[in-house]
């Protein structure tokens, strides 16, 4: 699989990242090259086998209903980039 | 003092030999005057490890001291720590003060442990040399113009330089053993979910975890001792009983079965390597165990596996990267678009971009069933061939890695060739196994590791596989020239 450089574009849109203009061929050759050793994966006949997603097969561990954690939100917001009034600002989204 | 195993200190606070507060000066001392040869430490926390020593003293004087009392020690700069930054070695959280400590974290100030500081990494855990860290790579004590290995390297380096008596660290794919292979340590990656990731940065949720990385088996265990157990915070975090893992350090290995996979004995490793994992495997039958030659026939698809898996978890992790709510934004957006793309193109490096892209692409619409699914099969086969093999023996063994450390810039330039010298470690994450390295030799003056293998939850066996090993050889002990 190769990719060119609309396809690292739309990749990186899906992504939402940033990607210079000048570093886009090497992006496209890097992950040309990782999807190329990925594909080693198409050879293996995996019908029938079970997709594995957690090594011990654990399932997802219930709680009682409760509330158990506390408000932290003035410590939690402390590290953030912009606050105003417990809310987190962003540039405007609606005109 | 500082050649002294995190065993022998714990005998000397307590006979009062020093005091914490002494051990923890000397320690932050050699830091500053040693670690700019190493790059091994991002943030040193001097007073607050002070303030830990003095601590530590008290209790001991008091008599309510435990095990890990006084004993400085390192965490990766993955693991939070409440009020200090906590980096991951990117851009993205060079501002960041964690408003809370890890579970790891919490468990070692209440064993009452000191922290040196946060060490070295790659980016993000995402890397197999330390290259691909903000702050500059971390260097290899026995050769500085030599990669640590990674992404632990920092932790790694600390360590074989006498930095700090041992150190924390995390394994997704080998960034505890290759690490410890390659900087001539002892590190043991614990079986998945053994280790709570509460507050430990994530990369790839279902291979992350965190261990030891000390100068010996002993230490390990001494180690783990504290790391290990159940936490509500973690939800993959498994609810079982910790056993004390020194306990067993001194069985002996009589009738132990060693197996051998075929397929870490070829192609690409290193002669010198495969004559000293030999070397090593003979010592065990000396010390009365028996060797066979066991196949993992699926060994060469743990890389393709697991640069699908990877990558697909870790850009969902790190979505949470969006310049609003902590870490790194961006100078002026003009919209919420720009704000999101500019703060994350700026604040990751090279090598974070480009496994967020392979995950976004493997997760995108019509390539699920070829990419993350197929993985997800692939997965399953590499798990089954260990389950079948250590039904068969006790534990497997073979080389922790193809080659020994490789010069700093050499692999840079082709994540491919880079992502190969993880060959014999990744398939273990993947499993969710426990895996140990152990030193066992040098090839050109660089440090080499065997790796030791068992099943799920068969920790203690390994540590005392390790630990017997220890006190027949003597690689674990040596030292870089001029430390």
């Amino acid at each position: 699989m190769s990719l060119d450089r609309s396809d690292v574009d739309k990749i990186a849109h899906l992504a939402r990242l940033q990607i210079e203009e000048q570093d886009a061929p090497e992006y496209a050759q890097n992950l040309s090259n990782i999807l190329e050793l990925v594909d080693q994966m198409q050879a293996v006949d995996t019908t029938d086998v079970a997709p594995m997603a957690h090594p011990l097969d654990a399932v997802q561990r219930l709680r009682s209903d409760n509330v158990t954690e506390e408000n932290q939100r003035e410590q939690l917001q402390s590290v953030a980039p912009a606050v105003e009034n417990g809310l987190f600002l962003v540039p405007k989204v609606i005109e | 003092m500082f050649d002294k195993t995190l065993a022998e200190l714990a005998q000397g606070l307590k006979q009062g030999e020093f005091s914490s507060v002494e051990l923890t000066q000397a320690y932050l001392a050699r830091i500053k005057s040693e670690d700019d040869k190493y790059n091994s430490f991002i943030t040193v926390t001097e007073e607050q490890a002070l303030t830990q020593a003095q601590a530590a003293d008290e209790a001991i004087a008091a008599g309510t001291s435990g095990a890990f009392t006084g004993l400085p020690m390192a965490h990766k700069d993955i693991f939070c720590t409440e009020g200090v930054r906590t980096s991951c070695a990117s851009r993205m959280l060079d501002n960041f003060i964690s408003p809370y400590n890890a579970t790891v974290v919490n468990k070692f100030n209440a064993a009452g442990a000191v922290m040196l500081g946060k060490t070295n990494m790659d980016e993000f855990a995402m890397g197999s040399s330390n290259e691909s860290s903000f702050y500059g790579p971390s260097k290899n004590p026995w050769n500085t113009d030599c990669v640590p290995g990674g992404s632990s390297g920092g932790s790694a380096a600390a360590v074989a330089a006498q930095l700090t008596p041992a150190a924390t660290g995390t394994d997704t794919g080998g960034s505890i053993r290759q690490p410890a292979a390659l900087c001539g340590i002892t590190g043991l990656k614990p079986t998945y979910g053994r280790v709570s990731r509460f507050g430990m940065i994530a990369f790839a949720s279902s291979l992350d975890q965190g261990g030891p990385m000390t100068k010996s088996a002993e230490d390990a265990a001494m180690m783990l001792n504290v790391m290990a157990g159940f936490d509500k915070h973690d939800s993959t975090s498994v609810d079982r009983e910790v056993p004390d893992y020194t306990a067993d350090l001194n069985k002996p290995l009589d009738g132990l079965k060693i197996g051998l996979p075929k397929e870490f004995f070829m192609d690409d490793l290193d002669a010198d390597i495969a004559a000293q994992t030999q070397a090593a495997i003979k010592e065990f039958e000396k010390l009365g165990a028996t060797v066979k030659e066991v196949s993992l026939p699926n060994t060469a698809l743990s890389i393709p596996a697991y640069y699908i898996i990877a990558p697909a978890e870790a850009s969902s992790n790190l979505s949470r990267f969006d310049g609003v709510r902590y870490g790194y934004r961006c100078e002026s957006p003009v919209d919420l678009e720009d704000l999101y793309k500019r703060s994350r193109g700026e604040g990751f490096g090279p090598e974070v971009k480009r496994r967020i892209m392979i995950g976004a692409y493997a997760l995108s619409e019509g390539f699920y069933d070829a990419y993350y699914n197929k993985a997800q099969q692939i997965r399953r086969l590499i798990r089954d061939d260990f389950a079948k093999v250590l039904s068969e023996v006790d534990v497997i063994m073979g080389p922790t890695t193809p080659h020994p450390a490789f010069k700093i810039g050499e692999k840079s330039s082709d994540p491919v060739a880079m992502y190969m010298e993880d060959i014999f470690t990744i398939s273990l994450n993947l499993a969710g196994l426990p895996g140990m390295s152990v030193p066992c030799g040098t090839v050109n003056g660089l440090p080499t590791g065997l790796q030791i293998i068992g099943d799920y939850f068969a920790e203690q066996k390994l540590l005392n596989v390790a630990h017997q090993f220890q006190l027949a050889t003597d690689w674990h002990t040596q030292s870089p020239q001029g430390i």
